[in-house]
Parts: C-alpha cells; sequence; structure tokens
C-alpha cells in the first residue's frame, strides 16, 4: 500500500487551485464535447438522423470500423511478438529496438503517412510494380491500415512489455519441464498472464485507429464514400459548411471514444486487482 | 547407476560455468549439488531437466542418452526457487496441467487425473485448498503444491533448485522433514539443489560439492563432514578457526602442544584448521595465546570470540553449564584445538 496523503483541501489556495483544474478541464474538454452534441442536435433529432443516414456517412463509419478491425489485431499480434522478443531474449540491439518502437508517439502523424506515399504512390519506390501488377495501395483501404498501423503501434506491445518483464519466465520454463509444447505454454500460461493487459492495449489502440486523422488524411486521397474514414469525413462536410452533417458525425465519432472510455475504465479496475494478484504472488 | 554425469562442460560467453563435472546417482538416491552461488549448481541443473544443453560431455539416464531427448520426454519433475506456479490456475489445476498437456493419445481419462490430484493433495497435506488460487497460500504452501505438480507427471528424476531459499528457517525446517518423507514414499531418483550445507547434509544420500563450476568432492554427509577433502569444503561447511603451524610426520607442531592432523601427508608448514567445536579453552597450560572480546550465550551452544596475539580472530563453542561459563571479556586464555585439518 502507498501511503494515502491526499486529503480535502482546506485551505483557500487549495480550493482555488482544485477550481482552476476543474474549470480549466472544463473549458478544455467537457464544452467541446457538450458543443458537438448541441450543434449535432440543434435543429432536432430529425435532421441528426438524416444527416447520418447518407451513403458516404455510412460508408465512413464503416470504413472507419473496418481499418481499425484489420490494424489493431495486427498490432495486437506484433505487439505479442514484440513483448515476447523484447521479454524472453537476450540481444543486441535491444534498447535500439525500444526506442524505435516508441518513435510513432513522437513522429508527426503526417509524416507517418507520407511515408507510404514515397513507399507505394505512383512515384515511390515501389510505385512501378504496383503499376505492372494492378495493385492499389495508395488512395485505398491498404494504406488506411498502413498508416493507423504505423501511427498505433505501440500501444499493446507497451502494455504488455513491463508486465512480461515483471512476471518472467519462470511460469513458462515450468510448463516445459511439465511436457507442454511450445503453443500450449504460449495459450495456457503466458496469454491467461496477460489478458487484461493484451485487452487494455487493444482498447487503447483502437480508440487510437478510429480517431486517426493526419496519417490517414495524407493516404487517403480523400475519394467520398470509397477513403474517407469517419475523421476525414468530418471535415470534408465541415468544410462544406453542412454543420449538421459534421457534428452528427463527430458526436459519433466521440461516442466510440467515450464507449472506449468507459471498458477502459472498467479494465482498470479489474486488471488492478489482477496486477495486484500477479505482485502478491 | 540410474543417473550418469559425465565429463560435463558448459560455458557462456567466455564464461565457464561448469568445467568436467562428473557423478553418479544410483535409483531412488538422493543427491545434493551443494555450492555457493556461482558454483554451477544451477546450470548443471538446467541441464538435466534440458533447459540448456552442455558444450561438450554426456547425461544418461537408465542406459537411455538423455542429450538426445527434449525436456517433455525426460519426464524430469523440476521446483524452483520461485515456486513458479501458474497463478490464474487453481492449486488443482496447477497440479494437474503435467496430465492436462499430454498428447491426446497419451492422456489420462478425467477422472482418473482428478483422482491424481486428490492422491497428490492428501500427500502433501493440502487436502482442502485445491480450490485456491496460489497468491491465496502461504510461501511454504505454494511449495508443496509446486512438489506436487512436478510429482503429478510421475517423474523419473526430480530436481529440486533451491526449493526453500525464500522461506523463512521455521518453514524450511519443517519442510525438510516433510521432503525427506515424501522421497521415502515415492522413490523418485532427486536432485537437490542447496546453498545450505545443513540443508544438504541434512537431506542427503550424498552429496556433491561444487566449486566455479567444478566438482570438489562427493561423498556421505558423514564423509564431507568429518573428512573435508579441501580448504574450501573444510570453510564451506563451516565456520573454520586458522592458525599457522608447521606438520611433521602426521602430527601438527604448535608453539609448545602438538596435535593429530586429518588432511594434510607431507611435511612442512601449513595454514591449519580446526572447528570450534573441537577446541580447548583454559585458563593456563599449552594453547595459543587469546583474549576473549565476546561471550555469546544465546544459542543451542555458548559461543566464545577470541583474538590471538596477532590479531587472529577465533570461535569456539561450549556446551551450557561447562568450564567455560565463567570466562569473562578481557580474560586471557590458552586455545588448544583437539585436531586440525591441513591443506595444501
Amino acid at each position: 500500500m502507498t501511503a494515502r496523503a491526499a486529503k480535502a483541501p482546506k485551505t483557500a489556495a487549495g480550493f482555488a487551485l482544485l477550481a482552476f483544474t476543474l474549470l480549466w478541464m472544463g473549458f478544455i474538454i467537457l464544452l467541446p464535447l457538450v458543443n458537438v452534441l448541441v450543434t449535432a442536435f440543434s435543429q432536432g433529432i430529425k435532421p441528426y438522423l438524416a444527416a447520418l443516414d447518407t451513403p458516404d456517412a455510412h460508408a465512413a463509419i464503416w470504413l472507419t470500423l473496418l481499418v481499425s478491425a484489420i490494424a489493431v489485431p495486427l498490432n495486437a499480434v506484433f505487439g505479442i511478438c514484440a513483448a515476447w522478443c523484447i521479454t524472453r531474449f537476450e540481444f543486441k540491439g535491444k534498447s535500439l529496438l525500444l526506442s524505435i518502437l516508441d518513435l510513432p508517439f513522437s513522429i508527426s502523424p503526417v509524416i507517418s503517412g507520407l511515408v507510404w506515399i514515397l513507399l507505394f504512390g505512383a512515384q515511390g519506390w515501389f510505385g512501378f510494380l504496383l503499376r505492372d501488377h494492378d495493385i492499389k495501395i495508395v488512395f485505398a483501404l491498404p494504406s488506411l491500415v498502413l498508416a493507423t498501423v504505423l501511427v498505433t503501434l505501440p500501444f499493446i506491445a507497451r502494455e504488455l512489455i513491463p508486465l512480461m518483464e515483471d512476471q518472467g519466465t519462470d511460469e513458462e520454463v515450468a510448463a516445459r519441464t511439465l511436457g507442454a509444447r511450445g503453443w500450449d505454454i504460449f495459450f495456457r500460461v503466458t496469454l491467461p498472464n496477460i489478458k487484461w493487459a493484451l485487452l487494455y492495449g487493444v482498447l487503447l489502440c483502437t480508440a487510437r485507429a478510429m480517431g486517426e486523422f493526419g496519417a490517414v488524411s495524407v493516404v487517403s486521397g480523400h475519394i467520398r464514400g470509397l477513403t474517407d474514414t469517419l475523421p476525414l469525413y468530418i471535415e470534408i462536410t465541415y468544410n462544406q459548411y453542412d454543420t449538421i452533417g459534421a457534428f452528427a458525425a463527430a458526436s459519433i465519432l466521440a461516442g466510440l471514444a467515450i464507449v472506449t472510455l468507459v471498458l477502459k475504465t472498467i479494465l482498470e479496475w479489474r486488471f488492478a486487482g489482477e496486477l495486484a494478484a500477479a505482485r502478491r504472488h | 547407476m540410474s543417473l550418469i554425469v559425465k565429463n560435463i562442460n558448459k560455458t557462456f560467453t567466455n564464461f565457464p560455468a561448469l568445467r568436467d563435472v562428473t557423478f553418479e546417482a544410483k535409483s531412488g538416491e538422493f543427491i545434493a549439488l551443494l555450492g555457493p552461488s556461482g558454483s554451477g549448481k544451477t546450470t548443471l541443473l538446467r541441464l538435466l531437466a534440458g533447459l540448456d544443453t552442455p558444450n561438450t560431455g554426456e547425461i544418461s539416464f537408465e542406459g537411455e542418452n538423455y542429450l538426445k531427448l527434449n525436456p517433455r520426454d525426460r519426464r524430469v519433475g523440476m521446483v524452483f526457487q520461485s515456486y513458479a506456479l501458474f497463478r490464474h490456475m487453481t492449486v488443482a489445476q496447477n497440479i494437474a496441467f503435467g496430465l492436462n498437456v499430454r498428447p491426446v493419445k497419451e492422456r489420462s481419462s478425467k477422472s482418473e487425473i482428478k483422482a491424481t490430484v486428490e492422491r497428490l493433495l492428501k500427500l502433501i497435506q493440502l487436502e482442502d485448498l485445491g480450490k485456491r488460487y496460489p497468491s491465496q497460500l502461504s510461501g511454504g504452501q505454494r511449495q508443496r503444491v509446486a512438489l506436487a505438480r512436478a510429482l503429478a507427471i510421475n517423474p523419473r528424476l526430480l530436481l529440486l533448485d533451491e526449493p526453500f531459499g525464500a522461506l523463512d528457517a521455521l518453514v524450511r525446517k519443517d519442510l525438510r522433514r516433510w521432503l525427506k518423507r515424501i522421497h521415502h514414499e515415492t522413490g523418485v531418483t532427486t536432485i537437490f539443489v542447496t546453498h545450505d550445507q545443513e540443508e544438504a547434509l541434512d537431506l542427503a544420500d550424498r552429496v556433491v560439492v561444487l566449486k566455479s563450476g567444478k566438482v570438489e568432492q562427493i561423498g556421505t554427509p558423514l564423509d564431507i563432514h568429518s573428512n573435508p577433502k579441501s580448504a574450501f569444503v573444510f570453510d564451506f561447511l563451516g565456520s573454520a578457526n586458522k592458525a599457522q603451524g608447521s606438520v611433521k610426520s602426521g602430527v601438527a607442531q604448535f608453539d609448545g602442544f602438538s596435535a593429530p592432523v586429518i588432511g594434510a601427508a607431507n611435511d612442512g608448514d601449513y595454514v591449519l584448521r580446526f572447528r570450534p567445536y573441537e577446541a580447548q579453552l583454559s585458563r593456563g597450560g599449552p594453547g595459543l595465546p587469546v583474549t576473549v572480546t565476546a561471550v555469546l550465550p544465546a544459542g543451542s551452544t555458548l559461543r566464545l570470540e577470541l583474538t590471538g596475539t596477532d590479531g587472529a580472530l577465533f570461535e569456539t563453542q561450549h556446551t551450557h553449564g561447562s568450564e567455560a561459563q565463567g570466562f569473562q571479556v578481557g580474560d586471557t586464555l590458552r586455545l588448544k584445538p583437539e585436531r586440525v585439518y591441513a591443506y595444501a
């Protein structure tokens, strides 16, 4: 148990600090969120529903879910592999690998998009190959997935590495001496031990993947109804002065974010118990 | 011989962990690998389990080349210092693990597995705790579960890696007695790694003493205790007093007295060693002149700390109520070893 120093504020300075924090959060986070909903419903529920019930809006929602549904599992598999390598093997360049893994956190999303244009665009390194075989990557689903994967690459691995480091390899070694094979060890021992952290990472990754704008904007080509994800669709409708449309779409995205947040909170609560149990072990 | 380990060498990047290690274990024998940390005993255990491979050498078990078998075909049960219980499984699930991961063809039926688990829970005296999780058990209970889990696969060889290292002294003693009983009941050939000489001498049929990856001595506990073959073994087995002296035709010569010698064959000058409980203290007569620096009466024996004229430190042990009771800090006494050990 860590010592509890926290208590209710008693001094004027304490109250002022608390009031400032709450006001600032209200101004920076809550007000815009409320604004989204108020604007979306400013003309009533019918125009709101109508704005969402267009083929382009449907396509944007669908595409966003599709891209996330591909990108997140890819990152989950990569995250597990990377965490396994880093926590289970000793090799040269391990710390370098860890630094590179964090690169997507610090790099501008625009660059995360641009690299794919430079690789797979018409003038890109592999452009000629793709043209010859009539494969579309840029301005199509594959590049949207690639850009999203790149931006959200570290989320799951970063959740797993500290936990797996902490848990060590003893249980896996024990399983091996008891006759378990590789997959048995993974599914019966490793995976159950990391499942909550994995789920937590998947949620964070999903939230980020659905909301990604910069990288996706570069590679999308903005073909309405085809390569516009929800964030891009919001921008376009807004630029066309379709306020209700833009804010209605934004409310969907905000809704998805809030659902993720609620799930994340539930998990954190659940996961804390698991982690504490793991530490007690 | 059931287990034969022959000329094993193992080197980790430029660090020789094991050098030409050879020993054997009879069927059902309890062998202790004793050595300080870094002596290679855990490395040796991992080689036996198949978790690592030696650079050169042979390991065979009942005539079968063990090095050609992968870990799961060796049928070794291993117990770790950290328990390594599966934290998300109950005690019963932990014990059943080795049976449940067998290929379908070799797997026992559900009811058979259940019966085995119940039998083992009874053996480790935790019948009612099958549904608990490891985090709900004490350290001693966890280690018992770990042993039951290892025994569940009906191992041919049981490997214990400092199993009591993380437990407190009272629990250790209790588990030691208990492990002896289990070994007696199951009769599994057992290799036990420890750095605790008392544990090794108490438990094992034979002890293999390791030093920096080499076998220093092999023998029964009595053998090792009464006839340590090197200064290292002597010092490792218990506290040692050291005094300069010479050996002449099998007798140690000190200034004004002599003592029988174990160890050295050749005459010459030696650092002579003797145990705290194999020495006499008196107010006069022959012996090394010493001054009492501390009297330690708490414990199973009365202990005295002494300083020689040249600043050398000595320790002696006496039964409570003996003549030594009367000695006080500052007294000048004579220390006369009953027997000494000499090593080149």
